[in-house]
């Protein structure tokens, strides 16, 4: 039997891998949304795992509106994306400062 | 002696951490793209494991399916300056290393002491085969969670509207119809009456 503890670890070291890329691909805006994917999906491992092992369905109807919300946020982000490189012909995140953030 | 379970776990979960390791370190944006969708394949076997058979699938139908398609055709549409994107890859990894050394074992701890390792969590019986794990959510969704269900259809309606929205642009050589002009016209803009 797999005990719920290496589950988490695993998980653990998938949300660690997403911080770690956040940081090293500052430049690039897809890249980091694929960081943003990694640690939504290291969260659904750790709902999913709970909800096995509390033998409670609730965890698997939140990774069910997780994957909703994850995927809004990627078909807007990437439609912003779209609609900024038309405007200045690049994705450089150095670019992207017309809001003076 | 290593059961069947805990070898496709090693197998699923080392080859998801393996391949999340590649989405950040890949050089080329679209090598990436293809280890988010290994690890989405494994993550999804993780969750076979699990018993939950039906997000297993909907995480391949939607994620490897739609959402990793997506970037592909956003990838391939943009001419992206691939040398420029890796500038300052190494200033910042002593900084991201840090943080996300510290987050890990932080989690690590906490998720190998405590309450996660009682007896009840180290094993939990899997379901049998009488239980149909759609159904089950199924039912769950559409009677405790339906006003989630409703908002999280929202959500999507929204985001479909929005992306639309966003990416939709007036080209100067078509021709558009004009709708309130065309709605607000009157007869006596159109009709002209001749004496024969």
């Amino acid at each position: 039997m797999v005990p719920l503890s290496a589950y988490l670890t695993v998980a653990a070291c998938l949300f660690s891998i997403g911080i770690v890329g956040l940081f090293l691909n500052r430049k690039n805006v897809i890249t980091i949304l694929m960081c943003i994917e990694l640690m939504l999906l290291a969260v659904n491992i750790n709902f999913v795992a709970f909800s096995h092992f509390l033998n409670d369905l609730a965890g698997q109807i939140f990774v069910f509106f997780v994957l909703t919300v994850a995927a809004s946020e990627v078909a807007v982000g990437l439609a912003i994306l779209v609609a900024f490189y038309r405007q200045r012909r690049s994705i450089d995140i150095e670019d992207i400062n017309t809001l003076q953030g | 002696m290593l059961g069947l379970e805990s070898i496709f776990f090693y197998l699923f979960g080392g080859l998801t951490v393996l391949s999340g390791l590649g989405v950040v370190l890949a050089r080329n944006t679209m090598h990436s793209v293809m280890f988010l969708v290994f690890c989405f394949f494994n993550a999804a076997g993780l969750f076979f494991l699990l018993d939950a058979e039906f997000l297993g699938i909907i995480l391949i139908l939607i994620y490897v399916g739609a959402v990793m398609v997506l970037f592909m055709f956003v990838i391939m549409m943009l001419e992206v300056n691939r040398a420029k994107l890796r500038e300052g890859f190494l200033q910042y990894l002593p900084m991201g290393g840090i943080i996300a050394a510290i987050l890990l074992v932080e989690l690590i701890a906490s998720a190998s002491s405590g309450v996660f390792v009682s007896d009840k969590m180290n094993q939990a019986a899997h379901l049998g085969q009488e239980v149909n794990n759609t159904v089950e959510i199924g039912k769950e969704l559409y009677t405790k969670y339906l006003l989630g269900f409703e908002v999280a259809a929202i959500i999507l309606l929204v985001a479909l509207v929005g992306a639309i929205v966003l990416t939709l642009r007036e080209r100067k050589d078509a021709k558009y119809q004009n709708i309130s002009a065309q709605v607000n016209v009157r007869k006596e803009d159109r009709v002209r009456k001749v004496k024969m």
